[in-house]
């Protein structure tokens, strides 16, 4: 609103709303107000609760919660399944991040050019974005379905042994970590898509003129041109590492033996299958350090290193 | 229609509308969250149910709330008791009764059965389902949808092997027998169809209590205080599961999902399978080739555990609203309506006498594999259930998946799961 139209007779209210700078600073906080307010009661209030929460011992009716200091935190360093989660989650970040992101960068450069049926290629990549996990889980449950399953069957053409992938300990992990790239590819594909699309066109001219090879080009002009989008899509590929387990559900519960216990997959085995919800906020605490570490990693090392327009 | 008519027919609409709360005026309603764990159009005979409930009981008003499998369920009904409105009654595992007096959330059975007739309904179920219902001289939970492990066999498959059709394994030695003949290998050695499978995702610790049973072994004392996971014959019940695949090469490696295998059956690619009977019916509309249904095979002797829902009364209701949810409960559980409530799903009906029915007798008259679960129960027992039930479960599932999965001795297995579940139960006793 432009304050120079209001008419108000109040002197006070005048002085205020003709005053340009307190204006804007006004009309700023009543913009943040709604979302600060459903932030605060959604996010920042549930955290500090959980953080405070996980210093107490969990309710029960003949045993009301009392303060047991770091009770909690020393039973996550001698839980051997919380160990067993971290480490499978730090395989999983690894092997869906770099992965889900040089595939999104290359279907990205591939439907960028001009080729035919651009729209169906484009689209075919960014289906399994729209479809819900828990659908595609089912989907994938029956490709990985020993014997009659779409992966053994192809499989068996090439004469490949047999395999049970996700009843065993040593594919299981593999196997769900494959149905995460799947997923988000195609997502990060359309960040890319449309930051190459914002790449002047002269780049590609004048790279002509010098004589520049496909690859230079992609090398010494895309790439760091891009940058700031990968930045953009490692932070969200980290987040999702860390918060995708609705496929978990549907097509190991964990297992077997926790081969495939994430981190937020424990946390609500332990919250709202044991009832446990104290050592369940201590663990969401060690979950939203090592997050904010990531971020804080990624913002003040990565950041300084992007190139922006 | 003139103005006049249409005034009159809006006059009727709202009188109606107004007539039917001044009917329930005084009516107690109570809140009924269930789950659906099988297939078939459960919801609409929930429905149904409580319609009909209501027209003999005019002041009371039933609100069935599908809430999901049942772990959902009672996380929804749990997450409601903690925050004040619990629903009135809800159907509940029957193995988390220690959870659920532990967390105070319900009141037992005892406080509303006070004529004749009410004692006689307590006596009326099956003993094989009250194990999982009592506990400290009380009953806590009334049963409803029940179930047990049953063996189904592809008589076609026992024919193309050789062997009778009509003649299910007895014995473990048998199941190991059959199991060989019934293993087909292609000419690279790979397998086309396994003998037999037991499924071990999710929740292996059901099925491998049948398992442990056959071989003599109980697996938690009934106070739910301490669990006896490594006693010799829960071991040897273990190795037998592990023999089937590792040293008989009958039974897939690795771990075995629950949701497939009836798929698996269908497909023939197992001849055996075990599961629960709440899938008769599903195997009776998608089995294209005549199938059995049989009581688990003897280790030293029959065995197999119970398994489903019970109907639970939550402690915060209002007394009124209680004893509504009571005579509901008394209502659904009569012998004709647990017959059709077999009839229509597959679970086995809760009382003896409910085989007495005419439908029931004209149902097993042409479907006998219906009574092969209620004839086994003889020889159930109750399922694992402690305090801290889901995660002392979770110590023996995650030894099971171990072994299974070769990564632990069986022996080694069940040494780790009793430690956990030691640590976890010591404060109970």
């Amino acid at each position: 609103m432009d304050a120079r139209l209001v008419i108000s007779p109040q002197p006070l209210l005048r002085r205020v709303m003709t005053h340009p700078r307190l204006t804007a600073t006004i009309h700023g906080w009543l913009l943040l107000l709604p979302a600060m307010a459903l932030l605060a009661l959604f996010t920042h209030w549930p955290a500090v609760a959980t953080f405070i929460d996980s210093f107490y011992s969990t309710p029960r009716p003949r045993r009301p919660s009392r303060f047991v200091g770091l009770d909690n935190y020393q039973q996550i360093l001698a839980d051997p399944v919380f160990w067993q989660s971290l480490w499978n989650n730090l395989l999983f970040a690894l092997g869906t991040i770099p992965v889900s992101i040089a595939l999104a960068l290359l279907m990205a450069v591939w439907v960028n050019d001009r080729i035919v049926g651009r729209t169906a290629v484009r689209m075919a990549y960014f289906t399994p974005t729209v479809l819900p996990m828990i659908a595609v889980a089912n989907i994938w449950l029956f490709f990985y379905t020993p014997q009659y399953g779409l992966l053994e069957q192809i499989t068996a053409l090439f004469g490949a042994e047999p395999r049970n992938w996700l009843g065993s300990k040593d594919t299981a992990l593999f196997a769900v970590t494959l149905v995460a790239i799947w997923k988000e590819a195609g997502f990060f594909m359309i960040f890319y898509l449309a930051a190459l699309q914002s790449i002047s066109p002269s780049l590609a001219e004048a790279a002509a003129l010098e004589g520049a090879s496909r690859w230079t080009f992609f090398r010494r002009v895309q790439f760091p041109l891009l940058m700031p989008t990968t930045l953009f899509v490692l932070v969200n590929a980290v987040i999702n590492a860390f918060r995708m387990v609705d496929h978990i559900v549907v097509m190991t519960r964990g297992g077997p033996d926790n081969a495939t216990s994430l981190l937020l997959f424990y946390i609500y085995q332990v919250g709202f299958n044991f009832w446990d919800t104290t050592y369940a906020a201590a663990l969401t605490t060690v979950l939203l350090v090592l997050l904010a570490l990531v971020a804080l990693l990624q913002y003040g090392w990565l950041e300084r290193r992007i190139h922006y327009r | 229609m003139d103005r006049r008519q249409f005034l009159a027919g809006t006059a009727a609409l709202a009188g109606g509308a107004l007539a039917r709360p001044a009917l329930a005026q005084g009516a107690t309603e109570v809140s009924f969250f269930y789950p659906i764990a099988v297939g078939g159009p459960i919801t609409k005979l929930i429905d149904a149910y409580a319609a009909d409930f209501e027209k003999e009981n005019p002041s009371i008003r039933i609100k069935p709330i599908y809430a999901g499998t049942y772990q959902e369920t009672i996380v929804k009904a749990l997450t409601a008791h903690k925050a004040g409105t619990p629903p009135v009654t809800s159907v509940l595992l029957s193995t988390d009764m220690f959870t659920l007096i532990d967390e105070d959330a319900i009141v037992p059975f005892d406080d509303f059965v006070k004529t004749e007739d009410d004692k006689k309904w307590l006596q009326s179920f099956f003993p094989g389902f009250m194990l999982n219902s009592q506990t400290g001289g009380k009953t806590w939970g009334a049963p409803f949808q029940r179930s047990t492990v049953v063996l189904y066999w592809n008589k076609e498959l026992f024919k193309e092997a050789g062997l009778d059709p009509e003649k299910p394994p007895q014995t473990w030695d048998e199941q190991v027998a059959f199991a060989e003949k019934l293993t087909k290998r292609d000419a690279s050695g790979n397998v086309t169809q396994w003998g037999i499978q037991i499924p071990s995702s999710g929740f292996p610790y059901w099925l491998f209590q049948g398992l442990a049973t056959q071989a003599g072994a109980i697996l938690a004392n009934p106070e739910g205080t301490q669990t006896f996971y490594d006693k010799p014959e829960v071991i040897e019940a273990l190795q037998y599961w592990v023999d089937l695949s590792r040293k008989h090469k009958v039974h897939p490696p690795g771990i075995v999902e629950w949701g497939t295998t009836p798929k698996d059956f269908f497909e023939r690619k197992v001849a055996m399978m075990w599961t629960t009977t709440g899938n008769l019916t599903n195997v009776r509309n998608n089995a294209k080739f005549p199938f059995g249904v049989a009581m688990l095979p003897a280790g030293k002797r029959r065995g197999s555990p119970t398994g489903g829902g019970n109907f639970y009364i939550s402690k915060k209701a209002s007394p009124a609203e209680q004893q509504a949810a009571f005579q509901f409960i008394k209502w659904i559980t009569t012998p004709e309506r647990a017959a059709q409530w077999s009839i229509d799903t597959g679970y086995v009906a809760v009382r003896p006498d409910a085989y007495d029915t005419p439908a029931m007798k004209k149902y097993v008259g042409e479907f006998p594999q219906a009574a092969v679960a209620r004839d086994q129960l003889e020889f159930a027992v109750a399922e694992l259930s402690t305090h801290e039930n889901q995660r002392v479960t979770k110590a023996l599932n995650d030894g099971l998946q171990a072994a299974l999965t070769g990564a632990k001795q069986p022996a080694q297995a069940m040494k780790d799961a009793q430690a956990e579940a030691e640590r976890i139960l010591k404060p109970y006793r």
